[in-house]
């Protein structure tokens, strides 16, 4: 046993960090940095488009559908260092969601048509999944896809589409069929977003932003050819892809960085006799969150290590989303508690953490919300994992 | 020992909740929020109507001469309503600063106006420096003949903006701690506007020779006075959040009785009754801080006094952060939504959490008289 990379991977690392320092535009480094998501769509798409140019448009891809054949070290790595950078997260809607399920299930002619332009940040893809009254219980949804000649109409109602203002394609669960289970009446479906009937509302946050949408479909043709795979096997496609959605789940990178800016924050902080940094309890709270974030890497590092024997990943994905999610949202809550009364302040920017702190704060509640509530991850770890 | 209120105090509470009820529903504070003053002039004017604003005056000047407790329990109905109007910064802090300090004469010319609602008044006293000790002010006063020059810098004043007075705490020459009534009107007077998570609006006060007239200053040693006037804004200023976490938490479970996933109300799921079995349990040690913080008001006793609204600061502020976070968890991505009431209670939470001393702070307070017997 060797918790340590070898010679090989610390080199790529090294290869990846002088390629950020040098390739990573500094006003997109740095409006991640601050929060500032008043270009997100220019700033996600155009570091897309450097990462695909250097032939890493798709980390985790296979070589014969456009990625680099890094092994999952090296993805791992890669995900780290980028994080660390303060680059921009790659959409996962493409890249780690709708693609692996069309390699996986698509057809020759769906492949070719979709997959390059994913890589190449031509397409943004959203996700059409939850409905209001279909969260949690996602297998209850309701948008309906009925068949007219050669093609599905599509009638129903999608919520927390995140980014889905910048979408032109939408993959989306919709009932094709009834009786049965309630997942077996379910299909999956591409859908072109400029298809008349199609409209997005975007839906304020409580943090003031905009990173979600309401999606209603009111009779819109959808090719059959858009259908992947067989009718009503679509969710057996969704769980493959809930795998691959969870492949580096913890968020590690991020959380090494905002541990680092919590860091930062404390040492300029004065507490009671000294910085926060070196205050006996608020370095304690600090310490703590570290100690859990190393036995989080591990944890990852193993998971990791199992999946690349086994292909796919397992349940403890929900370990793995869980723990991550919480420490993400302690070191959150720390970073507000060493800025103090100051954190209050969202607006005007008074310097790099305020009012980033505050509004992150707000934003990350989300985590322990989305991808499957960490409820349903204990569920599954119960279920699942322990078979109770 | 007694908990029950009075029947005059029931009335104030029913009056208060009514008056929320009615004229202040979810869906009027949105517009209010929207609003490009942030508050309402409006709704200020009505609680004047109701006599709310002249709870704190003293009944010499015309007012109701009301208690803490009085206070406590309209400011758990504000807090229940998420008032964006400056309630506890001036029918509470500033109006007890006027009434324990100002001469018969300026009580007069400032009380009265307050209770009608015409003047906002707000004090000004946290400084960028300030740390825990609430009496470092580095503010200076200095006489020039007839009038009062003050400079110095005033840090994030609560709903400053919405105030036509502030009353500015500030060191005079003979190092004595002075308050001057300030209106904001007055050349030298410049306000950075904020807008804080809660909504609201707050402001850095900068004083460059700003001047006021000889009368200005309310009183002469200060201190005890201004210890006075926090003390009972931070017991105002829990019940308003005890109101905000016990209408959170009544939110909450009623959502998780009507949300049905899996073909069953999602509040039958054994795991989320056991959340809200905890958040009951918190909301119960949060209003008996809250009783603790208004019955410590009165105690001449200052170390006592002081201990226990730390105490009540700092635990009050651990179940804001609970409640709040598990009503957003409860509710689900719709707990997200700025469409929701419960985001905004949740955001009120936060603030509670950091104003007038945060949770750490307090917990550092109580810490430093804890005695081995």
């Amino acid at each position: 046993m060797n918790l340590n990379f070898d010679s090989q991977q610390l080199a790529f690392r090294d290869e990846l960090r002088a390629f950020l320092r040098d390739h990573l535009p500094a006003d997109i480094r740095t409006r991640m940095r601050d929060g500032d998501h008043s270009h997100i769509r220019e700033d996600i798409s155009d570091w897309q488009k450097i990462l695909h140019r250097q032939g890493w448009g798709a980390p985790a891809w296979p070589k014969e559908f456009g990625g680099p054949g890094w092994s999952k070290p090296q993805q791992y790595i890669f995900d780290v260092e980028c994080a660390l950078a303060d680059a921009p997260e790659q959409l996962a809607f493409g890249l780690k969601m709708v693609g692996p399920v069309i390699m996986r299930y698509g057809n020759a002619e769906q492949q070719q048509r979709f997959l390059p332009r994913i890589v190449a940040a031509d397409d943004w893809w959203c996700q059409g999944y939850s409905e209001p009254g279909s969260g949690s219980d996602l297998a209850s949804l309701r948008t309906r896809a009925e068949r007219a000649g050669n093609d599905y109409i599509v009638n129903g109602q999608k919520v927390w589409n995140t980014l889905g203002q910048f979408a032109n394609w939408i993959f989306c669960l919709v009932r094709t069929g009834n009786g049965g289970k309630p997942q077996q009446g379910i299909s999956f479906l591409l859908i072109d977003m400029r298809t008349p009937g199609v409209k997005v509302q975007p839906t304020r946050l409580l943090d003031g932003g905009f990173e979600v949408n309401e999606i209603w479909f009111e009779n819109v043709r959808v090719p059959m050819g858009n259908l992947i795979g067989e009718e009503n096997r679509g969710w057996t496609y969704a769980k493959f892809l809930l795998g691959h959605e969870r492949s580096n789940v913890a968020g590690i990178g991020a959380i090494k960085r905002e541990l680092l800016r919590l860091k930062q924050i404390a040492a300029r902080t004065q507490g009671e006799t000294a910085s926060l940094l070196h205050d006996p309890i608020f370095a304690t709270r600090i310490a703590q969150v570290e100690i859990e974030l190393r036995a989080l890497e591990i944890i990852s590092l193993r998971a990791m290590f199992e999946a690349e024997r086994n292909s796919a990943p397992g349940p403890e994905a929900s370990i793995l989303k869980t723990r991550g999610t919480e420490i993400r949202q302690r070191i959150s809550e720390l970073q507000i508690d060493a800025l103090g009364e100051a954190a209050l302040t969202i607006a005007p920017r008074i310097d790099d953490d305020t009012p980033r702190a505050m509004l992150d704060y707000l934003n990350l509640r989300k985590l322990s919300i989305f991808g499957g509530s960490n409820e349903i991850q204990r569920n599954i770890i119960a279920q699942r994992i322990l078979g109770l | 020992m007694d908990f029950s209120y009075t029947d005059e105090q029931q009335m104030l509470l029913d009056t208060a909740r009514r008056f929320v009820g009615e004229r202040y529903p979810f869906e009027y504070r949105q517009r209010v929020r929207d609003s490009a003053e942030g508050w309402s002039r409006e709704t200020w004017l009505r609680l004047a109507d109701l006599g709310l604003l002249a709870l704190n005056v003293p009944e010499s000047e015309g007012g109701l001469g009301a208690g803490p407790i009085e206070t406590m329990l309209v400011c758990n109905a504000l807090g229940e309503g998420l008032l964006l109007e400056p309630y506890v910064g001036s029918a509470v802090v500033a109006t007890s600063v006027i009434a324990e300090l100002g001469s018969p004469h300026q009580r007069q010319r400032w009380l009265p106006h307050l209770a009608s609602g015409e003047v906002v008044a707000l004090l000004a006293h946290d400084e960028p420096d300030s740390g825990d000790d609430f009496a470092r002010v580095q503010t200076r006063a200095r006489r020039e003949g007839e009038h009062w020059r003050l400079d110095g810098r005033k840090s994030q004043v609560y709903h400053a903006p919405a105030a036509n007075l502030l009353l500015v705490s500030a060191r005079t020459e003979d190092d004595v701690l002075a308050v001057f009534a300030v209106p904001t009107n007055v050349p030298g007077v410049h306000l950075a506007a904020q807008k804080t998570v809660d909504d609201q609006c707050a402001a850095n006060v900068h004083l460059d020779g700003a001047q006021v007239e000889a009368d200005a200053r309310l009183g002469a040693d200060a201190q005890g006075a201004l210890r006075n006037a926090l003390d009972a804004g931070l017991a105002a200023l829990c019940a308003d959040a005890f109101g905000a976490m016990d209408k959170a938490f009544a939110t909450t479970v009623d959502y998780c009785r009507s949300r049905t996933q899996f073909g069953a109300p999602i509040g039958t799921f054994q795991s989320l009754q056991h959340r809200m079995a905890d958040m009951l349990m918190r909301l119960e040690e949060a209003r008996a801080m809250s009783y603790l913080a208004t019955s410590a008001c009165g105690n001449p006793d200052l170390a006592e006094r002081r201990a226990a609204l730390a105490a009540a600061k700092a635990l009050m502020g651990q179940c804001a952060r609970h409640i709040g976070q598990q009503a957003i968890q409860l509710h689900g991505g719709m707990g997200m939504t700025d469409e929701l009431a419960i985001s905004h209670y949740f955001k009120r939470l936060i603030a509670f959490e950091f104003r007038n001393g945060s949770t750490d702070q307090h917990l550092r307070d109580y810490r430093k008289q804890l005695r081995a017997a």
